[in-house]
Order: structure tokens, then C-alpha cells, then sequence
């Protein structure tokens, strides 16, 4: 059952945090997972598994590419990178977002109708 | 790119189950070190991550080309449908290869004799000049219209202004000796621009040109690829030398290319024709036109080009001196230029289309069958389909399951099919008419492989379409609910298929009926008496003097006597006679005009044209032909330039009604002809083949006087030789045939040796070619037509075996039963009868022109092949419906 404060993202919104969570470090899916949840406070709704279809397609698209490697826990894990063309992506999607949201806020905006 | 992406893909799906394991461990230990058990960490785990395998698939399908990837998984399944049923793959497969292969194989004759442009460059320039004289008195009995004459031909050379070149021909045969045996060769003789229109470069040399059409000047050849590599071995050192034709030497120029025909003519040495400008007058119609249109130039125009240079040519050319050159303006001289495609066609086009037509039936016809096996097939598949219906299988999907099956069970037969065409276009060219136009260029290539893929995409599609939207459709979840064990077949379930097969019927009767047609024309045609008898056993050939090798022409007479004097001693020969040419042998007649001394003629030059021949004393009792009326020759009449002639039968009576009120009267050809008494009547000759009605023939004696100059008699060089034997064709008495010539003169080629049968049979082999091509594919329909009605009764019989059990239990007899199936059969096959006879009452008039004797609506044959269906029809149903009437009750109860 979905929690009712949480929602649904907008499409590409996975992919955008997942290439700001790259661009800091290189992450392999698990660290990456726990931390968009802890980052976000919990308030977006992500199933940990569909984590890998949007990796999958930014590998696809080659925004972000992959090596195997040892985690900090000792584990045989795929640590993803961002490449310089994901991040040039990430510079657009979320300039692209910002003016989104910005209208978005303006419109909501109380008082000025 | 994405293709080592398809090969590594096995790599990458096992790597991403590996990370998602991982994933999934680390959080469990994470979970664990935090103090939950680890049966509890691993659901917790598993719940945050939400659905593993869900999110493997969506992994997957962003590698994927998803419709390509499920085209090939249907074509998978499609293909293990097909192997598990290996009878029906088998029977659909043959059905669908045999059709294609047909179809195919008919096609790519259409494709080479009528489609494919001909084998010039920028043919479509090229056309015939044809032209019509409808004033002209009895041309309308020469098919080919009014050629040209030499000095039209200098007439429109010289002033036309729609033309790039232009040019006449004609053909003949030569003699070539001096090599090994004498040998009789095809010729044609071309004038200048014959081969600038057609524009095909010479293999090796060059062209004839205008230098070597000088009257009396070099005397030169060019040598066809066949001929030069027959004769010499393709050796290129023969170009410069002397070979000799008709007994003079004549030097070769150049090889043509291989496979180059003049027009639609085969030769074998091509001579220039030399005109001596200062001999020419207007008349001398006897040669074929030939030119190339200026770009952008229409047929239209083309003529009126032709039409504004026909007063000059009457203008600057007469017919001697006393004589109206104007007066051929009553002939309404109309040129009639033609497409020279058209021309080399000629009237093969009809016969194509017709048996292309229905070839293509029979193609539906076969279609029919195999959609009704896989309508039975589909029909025991419902359980599955309604089941993946119920399950959530979009319908769009199970169609195209179901379409792709079909469409593979098309694409394979068309495969084999190409294989059959093969076989095909063989039999095609062994059974075709053996002057067939453009079958040299037979082949097949992309046009007809296109075509075939085509026709197989398309019958595949069709084939599976019905039994796909039929069951596969929104519908499909009802047979749910009847769950295969209704007591008997709806009506509806059949309904389908009994169409189907009354559609097949239908076919197969517009088939039959027009295969009927074809075997009416056939007899119609062998009773037509053709003016000789027992073709069979009249050996004909052709012997050609040439005036180099005996110059005075009586001495030509003498030896063609003498020739005829050692045939007829020859073992078993009845009797010998020689002709200028023998009916149907189709070297083209000669015709004049021919007046007659008691009627009277405007002009004095303007008889009606007649067809006229020369024959020799004891040629008609050799061919069979009769004396109507009068006498024969003597050769004591022929060797006395005694001035008499015989006529045809039909000639007699339209110029004096009866033909013994002709004998006595007199006739000649022209002025310096004395007037020569008719002595003798024949009966008409059909001289351009059975379909052709008798045309009026005047038969001149063999040698005969005219009075210009110096008297001199002419005679004919080249004949016809023919001898009545028993042993006729046999290998034994050709041999003492030659021999018989030889003993006389051994350099005399004998050309053209057949019997007179051979003659008749090529004459007649259109309509023989549509018969046997319209006959196999009436047959192919019938056993179609025949399979389908048995295939759709024996499943219904076995559909309702349950119903017939409960019938008989309750004591309806066998006969009853017998009745009720005999009955669902004859409904089909009325109905299908009914339809076809309405649908070749619409399509037989479109081979009226193929038929001879017979109308396209002839009731009997519509009749006999109606019958004949409804006959067959039953036996098919009876086989089955006995079976039913065998049912036991028991056991078929029991079953529930």
C-alpha cells in the first residue's frame, strides 16, 4: 500500500536525482538508493527496485557508465559514474526543471489571480 | 552498435540479476546489524524493493527492440504450430507451392513477351510502319495491311521530318555454299537505316551502310552471332572474307550482337538491299517498315508525317508511262504506324492474359482449400485462443499470431514455388506455341521474383486473415462457454467454410467452362477441311535454285522436273508435285492485281488485289487438294507456255458464279501478260491456317511467258517440294529423299523438311497452347473443388457424429441419413454452380477472340461442365456421408 503523503514522480525526475546523486560521488545501486531515500527525507515514494530500469536506460543513453568494484562493505558491487556527457544532461534537465517548477509556483502562488 | 549490444546482452541480464542479489543481501545485513531477525530483514527487504522479477523485465526491455523481439518469438511459435502438424504443413505447403510455382511461371512469360520493353536501346521509339488501303479492292484478305514499296521508302527517307532514321526489310533464304553441305539459310535484307533505327552496335566489324547498297557494286554480308558461331566457331578472322550466298561471293562486314533479331525475325545472314533508283516504280508493296521516332514525337504526329509524303511520293514516281500515278488515291493509302512492341506481340497478348486470368483462379481456388484446413486447424485451437482471451491476451496479438503462422505457410510455398517455376517455365517453353514472339528472353528475374514474394506475402495474408478474425476475434471468449462439447456444429461454424467452397466451385466451373470452350474450338477446327489430306503422310521442303548456279530458266524447271521424277520413284512414294508454297507454311504470298479479259476496270489498272500461286502438274493429287471443275496442268501445257490457269473455287464463283461457268474465261496480271484461259477449278485452300477463312487464289503453271522485250520464260526458283509417302517423317526415307535431290544436283540445300502435319500443328499451336494451359488449370480447380467439398462434408460428418448416433438410436435409417449429408453437399454445389455459371457468362466473352466455331456462351459446353461439377460434387459427398450412415449409436453416445 502507498503511503498517501507521498507521490508519484514525474518521468525522468528518477534519472535527474540519480545523475545530482552521481555527480558528488560514484555510487554503486544500493548506497545510491539509501541515499536519495535519506536525502529526500523520505517524502518521495521510490521502490528500491526501480532504481535499475532508470540506471539501465541512463547507461542506454550513456549519461552514466559502470565498473565493477569492492564496495566499502566488502561487497562485489557496480559502482556507476556520471560521464561528461551526463553531466552536461543534468546541467539541462534541471535548468529545465527549475523553470517547471518555477511556473508551477507562480501559478499556485496565492493572492495575484 | 546495437548489433554487439543483441550478442552481449546474455552477458548483461546475468550481471543485473547479480546486482540486484546484492542489492538486496546488503540491505538484509544492514537489516540484520540493526537487530531485526534475519526472516523478517529478508521480507522487509524484498518489500522495499518492490518486484523482483517485474524489475529484471523492465531492466531487460530497455535493451530490447521489443516488436522485432516478439515478431521473432510468434515466428518461433509459429513455426513449432506448423512442425507439429506435419500433414497439414505438408498438404497446405504443396497447395501453396503449386499455385505460386504456376503463377510464377506464367508470369514470367507474360513479363518477358509483354512487359519487358524490347531489347533495343530506347525502344519505345521504335515503331512499324504499318499502313492500311481500305480502297483497295481484296487487300482486305492480306492481314499485314499494305507495305511499303521501294520507292516510298526513298519517298519518306528523304522528306520526313518525324523521323531519326528509318528503313525497309524483308526475308528470304540464300543458299550458302562452298562451307560443308549446301545449306539453306534464313536471310533478311535490310536498307540503309534499318540498323540506325534499331541502334544495336555490331559484336564484331560494322554495320551495313549506305556504301554497300550500291545496285551492282561490292557485294558484302554481315553474319548473325548464331550463325557465326555455328558456322565458324566464332572465329573472328572470318570479318573481311568471302563466304558464298546464292552463288556469288560475298564479303562479310560484321557479326551482329548475340541474340539480335530483326524485329521478330531469327536469320542467319543479313544482306543489304540495293534499289536501283532509275527501275523503281510506285507499286512493289512488298516491304516491311521500320523507323525510329524523333523524341517527343507522338504516333499521331508520326503519321501525319507519313500522311503529307504520300502526294510526293506519287508525285515523283510513276508506274510507266500511260498510267495515273494519282490513282492509288483511291486506294485511301492510311498509315497506320504501330508501336513495334505491339507488332512483334501481335495477338499473343490475348491468349497470355486469358491463361494468366486463369492461373490466377486457380490460385484462389487453392487459397480456398488451405483457408479451410487452417480454418479446421484454428477451429481446434479455439479452446486455447479462448483461454489466452480470458488470460488477457490482446485479440491484436493473437491475430497477429495467427496471421504470421500464415504468412510464413506463404512465404515457404512461394520458396518452393520459385522451385516449381523453374520446372514450369520449362514445360512452358516445350508445350508453348512455337512462334511465341520474344521467348528467347525468357527468364526469370527480379520483375517475377518480386512478383512471386508478392503473391506470397499476399496469400499468406489472405489465408490467415479469415480464420483470424474469425476466431481470434473480440468473440473469441464464447467458445468458452460451448467448451468443444456442443452436441453438433453451429450453422454458424460452418458457414465459413461452405462458403469457401462454394466459391471454389464457382471457380472450378468458370475454369472447366472455359477449357470447354477451348476443346469445342479444337474440334471445330479439325473438322474444317484445310484443302489437303492426310497431313500426316505429305513430306514438304524447300529447294531454292539460285540464278548464279543455273542462270536460264527453263533449265531451273527442268531440274526441279527431274527432282520430282527421282521423288517419285523413290520406295513408296504415291505421287510428287512442287508448289510456290504449301497453305500455312507462312513465307509470306505474293499478290497482284488480276484482271479478268470479259470485265471492265475504271483506270484500266485497278483489278482487285488476289492472292496467286504456281503449281505443277500433279501437285493436287499429291496434297489432297480437289478438281471443282475442268483440268489440271500438263506439262506439255507448261513446257508449251500454253496460256492457261486455274482458279479457286470461291474466285470462280464471285466473279462468275458457278465454277463451271469460269472455265473458258480468261484472266491475266498485267498488260504484258498474254490473256490466259481458265482451265480448271480448285477447292478453296485455307492458306493462312484453318482459323482464317479460304482466300480467292489464282494458281499460275510453273514457267510461264511474258511479253516484254526478248519474250523470255520465267520460272520459279525457289518451291516447295511435296511427296505423299506412307513412309512420310521417317528418318529412312528423308535420306533417300536427299539423296533423290542430290543424284540431280548435289549443291541443292533442302530447308523447311517436315511433313505437312508439323505445318498444320504449328498453324493451330495458339489454340493447342490455350487448350492444354486452360485444361491443366481446369483439372488443378476440379481436384481443388473436389477436395474442398469432400474435406468440408467429411469434418462436418465427423462434427456431427454425436447428433447422427442419437438420430439413428431414435430410428432414423441409414438412408435418412445418407439423405440429410448428400443434401448439405448438393446446396454447396447448386450454389456454387449457380454463381459460376453466372460469372463465366461474364468472363468467356473476354476469349471470344481465342475461339473459333463456338460462341463464348455455348449452352452445351455450359451444360456438360455444370453437370459434370454437380456429378463430381456428389461422389465427393458420398464417401463421407456412407461413413455417417455407419455410425454406431453406441459408441458414439457412449462418447458423452
Amino acid at each position: 500500500m502507498k503511503n498517501r503523503e507521498q507521490r508519484d514522480l514525474f518521468p525522468g525526475a528518477l534519472e535527474m536525482m540519480i545523475l545530482r546523486t552521481l555527480k558528488r560521488q560514484p555510487l554503486h545501486g544500493y548506497a545510491l538508493a539509501q541515499h536519495i531515500k535519506r536525502t529526500s527525507n523520505d517524502l518521495l515514494h521510490i521502490e528500491e527496485g526501480s532504481l535499475y530500469p532508470a540506471l539501465q536506460r541512463l547507461l542506454k543513453e550513456e549519461l552514466v557508465k559502470a565498473e565493477w568494484g569492492i564496495s566499502t562493505t566488502n561487497r562485489r558491487v557496480r559502482i556507476y559514474k556520471l560521464t561528461a556527457k551526463g553531466a552536461k544532461h543534468l546541467e539541462h534537465e534541471v535548468s529545465r526543471f527549475e523553470k517547471m517548477l518555477e511556473g508551477i509556483t507562480r501559478v499556485l502562488a496565492p493572492g495575484e489571480s | 552498435m546495437w548489433l554487439k549490444r543483441l550478442f552481449s546482452r546474455r552477458r548483461l541480464y546475468g550481471e543485473l540479476s547479480e546486482e540486484i542479489r546484492e542489492h538486496l543481501e546488503e540491505k538484509i545485513e544492514e537489516l540484520v546489524a540493526g537487530g531485526m531477525p534475519r526472516e523478517e530483514a529478508r521480507h522487509a527487504a524484498r518489500r522495499a524493493f518492490g518486484n523482483v522479477t517485474l524489475a529484471e523485465e523492465d531492466c531487460r526491455d530497455v535493451w530490447r527492440w521489443p516488436s522485432f523481439e516478439e515478431f521473432v518469438a510468434d515466428v518461433c511459435y509459429g513455426l513449432r504450430a506448423l512442425r507439429h502438424n506435419p500433414t497439414f504443413t505438408a498438404v497446405s505447403l504443396l497447395t501453396i507451392a503449386i499455385g505460386i510455382g504456376a503463377n510464377t511461371a506464367v508470369f514470367s512469360v507474360v513479363n518477358s513477351v509483354l512487359l519487358k520493353p524490347l531489347n533495343y536501346p530506347n525502344s519505345e521509339q521504335l515503331v512499324s510502319l504499318h499502313q492500311t488501303a481500305p480502297g483497295a479492292p481484296g487487300l482486305t484478305d492480306f492481314e499485314s495491311g499494305l507495305h511499303l514499296s521501294p520507292s516510298m521508302y526513298f519517298t519518306y527517307a528523304e522528306h520526313n521530318r518525324a523521323f531519326q532514321s528509318l528503313g525497309v526489310w524483308d526475308t528470304g533464304t540464300a543458299s550458302v555454299t562452298g562451307l560443308a553441305e549446301p545449306e539453306q539459310v534464313r536471310t533478311v535484307e535490310v536498307s540503309d537505316g534499318v540498323l540506325q533505327a534499331l541502334a544495336v552496335p555490331p559484336a564484331v566489324g560494322r554495320w551495313l551502310s549506305e556504301a554497300d547498297q550500291v545496285p551492282r557494286g561490292p557485294q558484302r554480308v554481315m553474319l548473325s552471332y548464331g550463325y557465326w558461331q555455328r558456322r565458324f566457331g566464332g572465329d573472328r578472322s572470318v570479318v573481311g572474307r568471302n563466304i558464298t550466298v546464292d552463288a556469288r561471293p560475298r564479303e562479310v562486314v560484321g557479326i551482329t550482337q548475340k541474340g539480335f533479331r530483326l524485329v521478330d525475325t531469327d536469320f542467319d545472314v543479313m544482306v543489304p538491299l540495293a534499289f536501283d533508283r532509275r527501275n523503281l516504280i510506285l507499286a512493289g508493296f512488298g516491304f516491311e517498315g521500320v523507323a525510329r521516332v524523333k523524341p517527343g514525337l507522338t504516333i499521331a504526329e508520326a503519321n501525319a508525317d507519313l500522311t503529307r509524303m504520300l502526294p510526293i511520293w506519287m508525285d515523283s514516281w510513276t508506274n510507266g508511262p500511260g498510267t495515273n500515278p494519282h490513282f492509288y488515291e483511291t486506294w485511301k493509302i492510311t498509315p497506320m504506324i504501330r508501336p513495334l512492341k505491339r507488332e512483334i506481340i501481335g495477338n499473343v497478348s490475348d491468349v497470355l492474359w486469358v491463361v494468366m486470368g486463369t492461373i490466377g483462379l486457380v490460385m484462389l481456388v487453392a487459397c480456398a482449400n488451405v483457408t479451410n484446413l487452417l480454418l479446421v486447424r484454428v477451429e481446434g485451437r479455439q479452446q486455447e485462443l479462448a483461454v489466452r482471451a480470458a488470460l488477457g491476451a490482446s485479440w491484436g496479438r493473437m491475430v497477429r499470431g495467427l496471421l504470421v503462422e500464415s504468412v510464413m505457410l506463404g512465404l515457404m510455398g512461394g520458396a518452393l514455388g520459385v522451385v516449381l517455376a523453374y520446372a514450369g517455365v520449362r514445360l512452358l517453353l516445350a508445350i508453348g506455341p512455337a512462334n511465341l514472339p520474344r521467348l528467347s528472353e525468357l527468364s526469370l528475374d527480379a520483375r517475377t521474383l518480386g512478383f512471386t514474394v508478392l503473391l506470397a506475402l499476399l496469400s499468406g495474408l489472405v489465408l490467415g486473415l479469415i480464420p483470424a478474425l474469425k476466431y481470434a476475434g473480440p468473440r473469441a471468449s464464447l467458445a468458452l462457454r460451448s467448451g468443444g462439447r456442443a452436441a453438433s456444429a453451429s450453422r454458424e461454424r460452418h458457414r465459413t467454410r461452405s462458403i469457401l467452397v462454394v466459391g471454389q466451385v464457382a471457380m472450378a466451373l468458370v475454369l472447366l467452362v472455359s477449357a470447354g470452350l477451348m476443346i469445342r474450338t479444337f474440334q471445330a477446327l479439325r473438322t474444317v477441311a484445310p484443302g489437303f489430306t492426310d497431313a500426316r503422310h505429305l513430306q514438304v521442303m524447300r529447294i531454292s535454285i539460285p540464278d548464279a548456279l543455273v542462270a536460264e530458266p527453263e533449265r531451273v524447271l527442268r531440274i526441279q522436273n527431274e527432282i520430282l521424277e527421282r521423288l517419285a520413284a523413290t520406295p513408296g512414294v504415291k505421287s510428287a508435285g512442287l508448289v510456290s508454297e504449301m497453305p500455312m507454311e507462312g513465307f509470306g504470298s505474293d499478290w497482284d492485281c488480276i484482271f479478268a479479259r470479259d470485265k471492265t476496270y475504271p483506270d484500266n489498272v485497278m483489278a482487285p488485289l488476289r492472292l496467286y500461286k504456281y503449281i505443277s502438274p500433279g501437285f493436287l493429287q499429291t496434297a489432297g487438294t480437289r478438281l471443282i471443275a475442268g483440268r489440271e496442268f500438263t506439262w506439255t501445257d507448261v513446257y508449251g507456255l500454253r496460256p492457261v490457269v486455274m482458279i479457286s473455287e470461291n474466285l470462280a464463283r464471285e466473279m462468275w458464279g458457278t465454277p463451271s461457268a469460269a472455265l473458258g474465261k480468261q484472266l491475266r496480271e498485267f498488260s504484258a501478260m498474254p490473256w490466259r484461259e481458265v482451265i480448271g477449278v480448285i477447292e478453296d485452300v485455307r492458306e493462312r491456317g484453318v482459323q482464317d477463312k479460304a482466300p480467292e487464289i489464282v494458281y499460275w503453271p510453273p514457267m510461264m511467258e511474258y511479253l516484254f522485250g526478248n519474250k523470255i520464260a520465267q520460272t520459279l526458283r525457289t518451291v516447295t517440294f511435296v511427296t505423299r509417302s506412307e513412309r512420310a517423317g521417317t528418318e529412312g526415307f528423308l535420306n533417300e529423299v536427299r539423296q533423290a535431290v542430290w543424284s540431280v544436283n548435289s549443291s541443292l540445300p533442302l530447308a523447311s523438311v517436315r511433313t505437312m502435319q508439323e505445318v498444320y500443328d504449328k498453324s493451330v499451336a495458339r489454340t493447342s497452347f490455350t487448350l492444354v494451359m486452360l485444361g491443366i488449370a481446369g483439372a488443378m480447380a476440379l481436384v481443388l473443388g473436389i477436395i474442398g467439398i469432400y474435406g468440408v462434408i467429411s469434418y462436418a460428418v465427423s462434427q456431427r457424429q454425436r447428433e447422427i448416433g442419437i438420430r439413428l438410436a431414435l430410428g432414423a435409417q441409414g438412408g435418412d441419413v445418407l439423405q440429410m449429408v448428400l443434401r448439405q453437399g448438393t446446396k454447396m454445389a447448386l450454389a456454387g454452380v449457380a454463381i459460376g455459371v453466372g460469372a463465366a457468362l461474364g468472363l468467356t466473352p473476354l476469349m471470344t477472340s481465342l475461339l473459333f466455331g463456338v460462341t463464348a456462351h455455348d449452352p452445351g459446353t455450359f451444360a456438360a461442365v455444370a453437370g459434370l461439377l454437380i456429378f463430381v460434387a456428389l461422389l465427393a459427398c458420398y464417401i463421407p456421408a456412407r461413413r455417417a450412415t455407419l455410425v454406431d449409436p453406441m459408441v458414439a453416445l457412449r462418447y458423452e
